[in-house]
């Protein structure tokens, strides 16, 4: 960096430079380490370790396990990436699918229909967390935490904390696999999601200011950003996406449980800051993300496998969560998102 | 008066104090010689000497960034000098940090207040070093040094309250109490007034008499060149980093003070900008903000280059925030082409083109995690979207573009935090200039940027008002405003203290409004408006 070290001359333009193949070498190595190599390096050892576990239908069940904290966790980094925070997903989850539900059943309402307003349900919350924190200056910790606890209660209140059973034929196929394939309609759905999100945070104008947002508000402010309408919006895709990881847990289970997602919100968030995502804002990606979504998932399968005590596997994913931050300090901006 | 032009003398203390009785070689006093300090290549304190005598006052002027606040900060160890040396009272003296130039007997009463609010005002006044007896917080004997050390000063307040809801001038006190009830030998205000009224102000100059007195030795900083006259024994004046006059009084005409403060050869010939042509692009009108600024009357026309000059806590920024919208004004109105602008409303601003360049790089006007063509592109990335998609290729054509029109030198797809500082802040210009604005208002042109982006920044601006654009430069260097401006509005206390044609505008007129208020005789320039605060306030709608 010093001046007296010029190397050889450079050309008098001062056009700006195009990334040179030794940069892009560079940038590859820089965002290499980290979740991806996390991922790798428990990737291969469970391989060794487990004969069972290198199979299609082991791999493919880990996606349909991780499928609603995975998609949980893209809103959960949205709301992160603008440096806010949702603890409400989980509760989200069992009040939309504990409302739907209950509607189905108790007042014939069709279901489908019933699915329409679950996923209101989770937009209504989105938007009373949104606004909370924005207009009503609530800092986001403290609004979801206040939602979290009223929706979890609401969830218990409505059924008088039963659970309800029995769905449409049509709706376990949300779960089954692609017919003709293994694949399973979950994992389909959740990658959707994932390159949807992927996308809009990358080319769509409005995605892109999340990034702005979360890395410097008075600056996106100054820029003519509507910072208060886009920030609400991500809460409430946060909602809706709850509503839609319930809507897994529900096919799956073929029964609407109202204590469902209450052990989901730590995962959420882990999946989210192993990926690379800074909970000061600003910082995360889509594929990131992911990456720390098939860590967790991978660990939990491989250790099932291996029979480590269910008690202990917390424990591993605590560790995990260490090691990912404190082994991605370095090269932070090398991961974060965008151009 | 002597006036000196090289930094090697030494300021002369004449026995004002007797207490100061020179000792010889290792005489009394708070000595330091030859203090260099550097930011970022920028030399800000070129060799700058200082002696400060036991039991007097020492007057400290300058412009703004002339350096004092850079020498408060190394004298109270809050920075490390790159040159010079210090001596405390014949022994050498090199602080670590604040707390081991508190233990010297080093004391620094800030500028800003920070006092914290829900501690009560014993406890900030002994923070970080509560009496205790036992292992407990002796709080009885806290609170009754803290009544001591308030008393010392003439305050009667009751120690075991809390600082939150006191008003500022008490709170200043307290600093004030906080700072000496170390008792400590040498004591710097930076600018203690500056938040302060005028009985207020009082109450501060009576109390430096009283540290005086009790035989410490005081660094006043201020801009209120009366005060300055009134406290002090010597009065020292620095000018880019250097000493440029000194007396062993106080008692300094007016005049004489402010051409130390202000006499400086122009280090960049500024040539006179292009006519403005006669179409009015901004006219403001009573715009005020409640303890900020208010009657505040301007326009500009296209082509026009407007300079805001006036000291710091003038309000020049809080006006020019108000104009764009980031702020929302209690009064007035701003039209631009003959459209009123929706108060408070950075958006509406932003599309009617009025744009702005704000003072705080790295807090408002760039996000330094993210590349340079992102930050270029942001306030405009829904209008370069092709069918909702921002493809990274008009971002990065837009990037280019621009940084060939600006000669940005940088990698646009790196972070722009690895960019320097004159770099960044094309870049930051360059955000502004996607699109070319109506109004373009730039804060702090060019702080923190060399000189050589200093003239590319010059050239920008220049441009701009020769396409027609109307431009207003906020800036607390005089010759920036004084070379780029065809007027030049001075501010001071909240208000509009007149507005000086390019002729008329010598570093001397300029200077005299914002301190004084009032042209004096000696001064070239004459007022075209001075305006008092009118009663513009009702015309809200």
């Amino acid at each position: 960096m010093s001046a007296p070290t010029a190397s050889r001359p450079q050309p008098a333009s001062p056009a700006p430079v195009p990334p040179s193949p030794r940069d892009r070498a560079l940038a590859v190595a820089r965002s290499l380490p980290g979740p991806l190599v996390g991922l790798l390096v428990i990737f291969l050892a469970m391989s060794f370790l487990s004969p069972y576990f290198l199979t299609s239908r082991n791999l493919l069940n880990i996606v349909s396990q991780v499928s609603d904290v995975g998609v949980m966790a893209v809103g959960a980094a949205l709301v992160i990436i603008i440096g806010g925070i949702d603890l409400s997903v989980g509760s989200t989850l069992a009040l939309s699918i504990m409302t739907s539900a209950w509607l189905f059943r108790d007042h014939g309402i069709p279901f489908a229909l019933a699915l329409v307003v679950a996923l209101a349900v989770g937009a209504l919350i989105g938007l009373v967390n949104g606004v909370l924190s924005t207009v009503g200056r609530v800092q986001p910790f403290v609004a979801t935490l206040a939602t979290m606890s009223a929706a979890a209660g609401l969830a218990l209140y409505i059924t008088d904390g039963s659970p309800v059973t029995s769905f449409p034929d049509w709706f376990l196929l949300l779960t089954e696999s692609v017919p003709g394939t293994p694949i399973p309609v979950e994992g389909v759905i959740m990658v959707a999601i994932y390159l949807g999100a992927a996308f809009w945070l990358r080319y769509r104008p409005d995605g892109r200011a999340l990034y702005a947002i979360g890395g410097n508000e008075e600056v996106a402010r100054l820029s003519g950003l509507k910072v208060t309408s886009i920030k609400i919006r991500v809460y409430v895709i946060a909602g809706v996406l709850a509503s839609v990881a319930g809507m897994l847990t529900m096919s799956r289970l073929d029964s609407a449980q109202p204590t469902a997602g209450a052990a989901d919100l730590l995962n959420v968030i882990a999946v989210v800051v192993i990926g690379g995502a800074s909970l000061a804002g600003g910082s995360g990606t889509m594929l990131g993300t992911f990456i720390g979504l098939l860590i967790i998932g991978t660990l939990n399968n491989g250790m099932s496998l291996l029979n480590v005590s269910p008690n202990l596997q917390p424990v591993v994913i605590g560790v995990v969560i260490i090691a990912a931050v404190m082994s991605d300090r370095g090269g932070r901006a090398r991961l974060r998102g965008g151009h | 008066m002597t006036l000196h032009s090289t930094p090697g003398d030494r300021l002369e203390v004449v026995g004002a104090a007797p207490a100061a009785a020179s000792t010889g070689s290792t005489g009394a006093g708070l000595v330091c010689t030859g203090l260099v300090k550097e930011y970022a290549g920028v030399r800000v304190l070129k060799g700058v000497d200082i002696t400060v005598a036991p039991a007097s006052v020492l007057g400290f002027i300058g412009e703004n960034g002339a350096g004092k606040s850079t020498t408060s900060s190394i004298i109270t160890g809050v920075v490390k000098p790159d040159g010079g040396s210090m001596t405390l009272d014949g022994e050498p003296y090199a602080p670590s940090g604040p707390a081991e130039a508190l233990n010297r007997g080093v004391a620094l009463i800030h500028q800003e207040i920070r006092l914290l609010p829900e501690l009560s005002v014993a406890e900030n006044i002994f923070l970080g070093r509560l009496p205790t007896s036992g292992g407990r917080l002796a709080r009885s004997r806290m609170e009754s040094e803290a009544r001591e050390a308030l008393a010392a000063l003439g305050v009667d307040l009751d120690p075991r309250r809390l600082v939150r809801g006191l008003p500022i001038a008490v709170q200043q006190e307290i600093e004030i109490a906080k700072a000496i009830s170390r008792r400590p030998k040498y004591v710097i205000f930076d600018e203690p007034s500056a938040s302060l009224g005028e009985s207020e102000t009082e109450r501060v100059l009576e109390q430096i008499g009283v540290l005086r007195d009790a035989g410490a030795g005081v660094v006043y900083i201020s801009h209120r060149l009366e005060e300055v006259r009134r406290t002090s024994d010597q009065v020292l004046c620095l000018r880019d980093g250097q000493r440029v006059a000194s007396w062993d009084t106080g008692d300094v005409p007016h005049a004489e003070l402010v051409n130390a403060m202000v006499g400086r050869e122009f280090t960049y010939q500024h040539s006179a900008p292009a006519p403005a042509t006669d179409r009015e692009v901004l006219t403001v009108r009573g715009l005020g903000r409640r303890g900020a600024f208010e009657g505040i009357d301007l326009e500009v026309r296209a082509g026009e280059v407007l300079g805001l000059a006036g000291l710091v806590g003038a309000g020049r920024t809080e006006v020019v925030r108000a104009v764009c919208g980031v702020d929302r004004p209690d009064a007035g109105t701003v039209t631009v082409d003959g459209r009123e602008l929706r108060r408070g409303d950075a958006r509406a601003a932003i599309r009617a083109g009025v744009v702005m360049v704000p003072e705080d790089r790295k807090g408002q006007g760039l996000n330094l995690d993210r590349t340079a063509a992102e930050n270029i592109t942001l306030p405009w990335e829904a209008s370069l979207a092709r069918r909702g998609v921002v493809s990274r290729k008009v971002v990065r054509t837009t990037a280019d573009e621009l940084s060939k029109d600006l000669d940005i030198r940088g990698r646009l797809h790196l972070p722009v935090a690895s960019m320097s500082g004159g770099n960044q802040q094309k870049v930051l210009l360059g955000k502004w200039l996607v699109r070319t604005p109506k109004v373009f208002i730039i804060d702090e042109p060019t702080r923190g940027v060399d000189v050589g982006a200093k003239m590319a920044i010059y050239e920008i601006i220049r441009g701009l008002a020769a396409q027609g654009v109307a431009v207003v430069v906020v800036s607390s260097e005089l010759e920036e405003v004084l070379g780029l401006a065809h007027r030049v509005l001075v501010m001071g206390g909240g208000r509009n203290r007149g507005v000086l044609t390019r002729e008329q505008a010598t570093p001397q007129a300029v200077m005299e409004l914002a301190v004084l208020g009032t042209a004096s005789e000696g001064s070239t320039g004459t007022l075209t408006t001075s305006t008092t605060p009118q009663t513009t306030e009702g015309q809200d709608r």
